[in-house]
């Protein structure tokens, strides 16, 4: 394994729309690159697809098509390196905030071949996109009931379907493709709960909001659930998951139940943080309530040499992490300086300006909904690895004193197990401040983002950082 | 636990969505009993497929577990591969032959990206 190689300029880490706008980009301004991704595929989460099947059809699909192509071309040229199949798991620097930094690598299981085990770079663009975010009910946790966007994975990446009859509930647009995806697939979608009042972009749209691609997709995603016949509930909420060793129905606002054997649950998404909080970039607290790192005009963190793009930066979709992917390449050349064509910066920062005030409609639309903690009950499972439940985080808010979430970790356990609170950190900073009587804060939702490692890693590795000079 | 079949000789066949060209499949037994794959398959989609929903149980409660975000996050979805625990299901790609077992504890202590504080 060859880990001793020349510095690159720049380090991109995650190849979805960020990440491979960013480094084409960077590539094509001249900059050595390295792009790293713990996918087998380039297109991360947005672009989602099956070596073995088409390309994907969706209505970037010809954007993703482009990138790919623009990717393979830097790459025959010899000005970018691919590394897919490899997930960072530490970030050092030998000092603070100067000098190369050096990124550890490892493969997403024990027998994945991986090329190298650590790259040095004198910059990075971290686009490490988002996951969906859980709210946990009762129930959550039996087999079948899945994140929504793990069932799209399923559907796009591996065609697999896993059950006949599926109920699809939470709240926002992402909802919709999950639905149709798996009518088409052959699954009878009972129906759509969407916590939320509004059709949002299925009929509104705030009217200084231009997006006509958006709107198209959605009068698609419309025709496609009529097509299929799926009802679109809105202000419905899932209350409540059936089932003894797995999901039989679920429970519709505290009354109806509908019979399932599948149930995909989604609010929204969440960034994935452990690499921006690594190197101690600032964070803060984004509209939708997600902690997201904070970046300047030009997509710099406040930690020199490392900028952010996409989902890593707010939730805001695959075309503005492109526009962001690609400003961050043009502001790595500029400091560098290679020329750069500031008409090409100033059309990102618009098409940037316009993405982001879109998004902001979107999170106005489907907000996570006030009161979302009564339903949870005693014994709801809050912390899934851990299985810390509901009262125990009370109990440990009125018998022993826990006001913020660092402190419940401690006492309760929560997010001390094996995702690290990836998915009930959100939840329990909301349960947290929601037990204590004030609302949530960034301060809330750092302690359970931040993480020793960005993934797991053997015993083996950790030796050997120690025998390292 | 609830469809984690046993039996030696059963067979289950994925679901393949209509339409799917499909090469040609891999065979994989799972505590004995066999279950296919399209190669490209990760481990989870190919028994979720086979209609095998849980293959973990939780150290605490003893519930049954198996795919919850299918993305690498949440580390639900841990089985043992070819001898080796402590795998998630959702990335390990289905290879002819493979191994797979249900997984009792919370998979191995080793690694586990930390267990303290931050």
């Amino acid at each position: 394994m060859t880990t001793d190689r020349p510095t690159y300029d720049v380090a991109v880490v995650g190849a979805g729309p960020a990440g491979l706008a960013a480094a084409v980009g960077a590539a094509e301004a001249g900059l050595d690159v390295v792009l790293i991704d713990a996918g087998r595929l380039p297109g991360g989460q947005y672009w989602r697809h099956d070596e073995h099947a088409a390309p994907p059809r969706h209505h970037h699909g010809r954007l993703f098509t482009r990138l790919s192509a623009r990717l393979r071309h830097q790459r025959r040229l010899g000005r970018l390196h691919y590394l897919p199949g490899h997930q960072v798991w530490l970030i050092d620097r030998l000092r603070p905030d100067s000098g190369p930094f050096t990124l550890r690598l490892n493969g997403p299981y024990d027998t994945a071949p991986v090329e190298r085990d650590r790259v040095r770079a004198r910059a990075l663009v971290l686009c490490c996109g988002a996951y969906d975010r859980q709210l946990p009910l009762p129930g959550w946790e039996l087999p079948g009931v899945m994140a929504a966007g793990g069932v799209q994975a399923l559907l796009k990446g591996q065609r697999a379907v896993a059950g006949s009859r599926a109920v699809v509930a939470g709240t926002g647009p992402f909802l919709l493709p999950v639905a149709t995806g798996l009518a088409r697939a052959g699954v009878r979608v009972l129906a759509v709960c969407e916590a939320n009042p509004a059709h949002g972009w299925l009929r509104h749209l705030d009217g200084a909001v231009r997006a006509p691609a958006k709107s198209a997709e959605a009068v698609r995603y419309a025709a496609l659930m009529a097509r299929h016949r799926i009802p679109y509930r809105t202000r419905a909420t899932v209350t409540e998951i059936l089932g003894e060793d797995r999901v039989r129905g679920v429970r519709i606002d505290g009354g109806e139940v509908l019979e399932a054997d599948l149930v995909a649950l989604g609010w929204g998404f969440t960034p994935a943080l452990e690499l921006p909080l690594m190197v101690g970039a600032d964070t803060r607290r984004d509209l939708d309530g997600s902690l997201v790192a904070a970046v300047d005009a030009r997509q710099r963190t406040t930690v020199p040499d490392v900028l952010a793009a996409g989902e890593t930066t707010g939730v805001g979709g695959a075309a503005l992490a492109v526009a962001e992917g690609r400003l961050a390449a043009l502001s790595l050349a500029a400091a560098q300086g290679l020329p750069v064509d500031p008409r090409a910066v100033r059309r990102l920062r618009t098409a940037i300006r316009h993405g982001r005030a879109f998004a902001a409609a979107l999170h106005r639309t489907y907000p996570v909904p006030d009161g979302w903690t009564d339903r949870l009950t005693e014994r709801t499972v809050v912390c899934r690895c851990e299985e810390v439940t509901y009262g125990e985080l009370c109990h440990a808010r009125t018998e022993l004193g826990a006001e913020d979430p660092r402190t419940m970790k401690l006492l309760a356990r929560t997010g001390m197990g094996w995702c690290q609170g990836r998915i009930c950190g959100f939840a329990v900073a909301a349960v947290t401040a929601s037990l204590t009587g004030r609302p949530a804060t960034a301060e809330d939702l750092r302690p359970l983002a931040a993480r020793p490692f960005a993934a797991p890693v053997t015993l083996g590795e950790l030796a050997e950082l120690g025998e390292e000079p | 636990m609830v469809r984690m079949s046993r039996a030696g000789s059963e067979e289950r066949t994925g679901m393949t969505l209509a339409g799917s060209p499909g090469p040609s499949a891999y065979r994989l037994t799972f505590d004995g009993t066999t279950v296919t794959a399209r190669p490209g398959q990760s481990v989870g989609a190919a028994l979720v497929a086979a209609g095998i929903v849980a293959w973990r149980t939780t150290r605490r409660g003893g519930r049954p577990r198996g795919l919850f975000c299918g993305i690498g996050v949440c580390f639900d979805c841990l089985i043992t591969v070819d001898g080796r625990p402590g795998q998630r299901a959702c990335l390990v790609p289905a290879l002819d032959g493979m191994r797979l077992s249900a997984e009792g504890g919370g998979g191995t202590d080793e690694g586990g990206g930390g267990d303290g504080d931050d």
